[in-house]
Formats: structure tokens, sequence, C-alpha cells
């Protein structure tokens, strides 16, 4: 049987990259990406965490994660479609009108 | 022999995290997201959670992927080298510092937590018994779950529509 922190050390890792990712790209998708990489993470903690305790309270709520994601993901990627409709760039740092 | 597995699932994650992040080609990103998606659904099958690994594929490795490379091939896969500004490499230091001080904090507390002996119960992460507590004890945010769906929904189609200009009554 894995001890527990190693899932916990493994989604830790996971999560790091995806919020290396979120730093170090500029590309509005792969930031996206990156982004639902870290939820991914979150997800893999808490069914850890649930199988540690015994209980499936963990697992209902990744479940609920899940649900939001999708949803989340239809919308944010529409934002994107649009923006990038309105840009013609994919590249976040030359969204800058609101810039001081 | 579930150290192997476990070993083998971790190391896709992590290629497929990685390949996300370093590639440079859009669709690349995708699939290697895919395969972290695939192999953390396999993590989750290692974690007795066997109805939550097949809502993993079906949900992000089904839906989530495809709309990305939908959204990729509506844009325009552009291959221009875009990691960060040329002028501030101080950035990519300062972020992976933060990521190295974050995973060490896990893995300290990792060890501190006591290995205490797993109880299997039975019928663990099976569709009846989550479907058991999801009906039960958490049907109040399993129905708002299905509002925000219903909102998520509209909103997307509210995002995508073109507008049309009003039409005049024909007697102006």
């Amino acid at each position: 049987m894995v001890p527990t922190g190693y899932y916990l050390v493994l989604a830790a890792v996971i999560f790091g990259i995806g919020a290396l990712g979120v730093l170090v790209r500029r590309n509005a998708l792969i930031i996206f990406m990156c982004i639902e990489m870290m939820m991914n993470a979150v997800n893999l903690t808490l069914v850890a965490l649930a199988r540690h305790f015994g209980t499936l309270d963990g697992q209902v709520f990744v479940f609920l994660v899940m649900a939001i994601a999708a949803a989340e993901v239809a919308i944010g990627l529409g934002i994107v479609v649009g923006l990038v409709r309105h840009r013609d760039t994919t590249n976040v740092d030359r969204i800058n009108l609101l810039r001081w | 022999m579930e150290w192997l597995f476990f070993a083998l699932f971790a190391l896709t994650a992590l290629v497929g995290s990685v390949g996300v992040v370093l590639s440079k080609n859009a669709v690349h990103s995708a699939l290697f997201l895919l395969l972290n998606f695939v192999a953390i659904a396999l993590l989750y099958i290692l974690l007795q959670a066997q109805f939550l690994a097949m809502a993993q594929i079906l949900v992000y490795a089904g839906a989530i992927v495809v709309l990305f490379i939908f959204v990729v091939m509506l844009i325009g896969n552009d291959t221009i080298d875009d990691f960060v500004a040329r002028e501030r490499p101080i950035l990519r230091w300062i972020s992976l510092l933060l990521v190295v001080v974050f995973v060490a904090g896990v893995v300290y507390v990792s060890w501190v937590l006591p290995n205490q002996q797993i109880k299997g119960v039975p019928g663990y992460g099976s569709v009846e018994s989550i479907g058991h507590i999801l009906f039960t004890r958490y049907l109040l945010p399993f129905e708002l779950a299905s509002v925000i769906l219903l909102a998520a929904m509209i909103g997307a189609i509210i995002l995508a529509a073109k507008t049309k200009p009003p039409v005049g009554r024909p007697e102006d």
C-alpha cells in the first residue's frame, strides 16, 4: 500500500508545474490548460486524503469540482475566443488596454 | 506491485504536465494535457475511486480536452515562442523558487502525517456508495451543481452569439 504522503507530494509537484506554466507562458490557451492541471492536482489531493481517512466525502467533493470545472472551461474558452477575435492575438501581454 | 503501478502512473502524469508547460505547439500541449488527465484517472483507480476515474475520463479527457482542441483549431495554432518576455528573465527563477518552496513544504508535512493502516471498507468508491451519499447527504450541492451548469450553458451561448442589428418595423 503506497502511503498517502506520496500522493500528496505528487499532487503538489503537478500543482507547482501548473503554477510555473501560468507564470511563465504567455499564450492564453496554455495558461488555461495549466489552470486545469492545477485543479486536477487539487482533486488528486482530495481523493488521496479521502482514502486516508476512510470517508467518501472527498470523492463527492471531487465529483462536484469536476462539474464546476467543466462549466468553467466552457465559459472561459468562450471568453478567450471573443478576446482573440477582438484583439487578433493570443499573447496575454498584448491585452493591456486597462493597464496604468 | 502497487508501487510499480504508482511509479509508472506518477511518471506519466509528470511527463504530461511538463510537456504542457514546455511545448511550443498548442496542440501538443493539449495532447500532453490529455496524457496527464488519463494518468491521474489511473491514479484514482489505485486510490480506490473507480467511479471518479471513469468520471475523470468522461469529463476531463472526453470533454474538456476536446473543447481545448476545438478552440486551438478555431483560433489558429501559432507556434510563436511566447515564453516569458526576454527583458524579465528573473521572473522564471522567482517562480521556480516559489514552486520549490511549496513542494518542500508539502514533503515536510507528508513526513509528519501518521502512516495509519488504511482500512478497506467494502464498496468504497463504487457507484452505489457514491450515489447513495450524493442523493442523501449531498443532495443540495448536487442540485446546485445542476443550476450552475444551466447558468454556464446560458452564458456560453450568449458569449458566442452574434449580435444582429435590431429589425425595424415595416411601416416606419
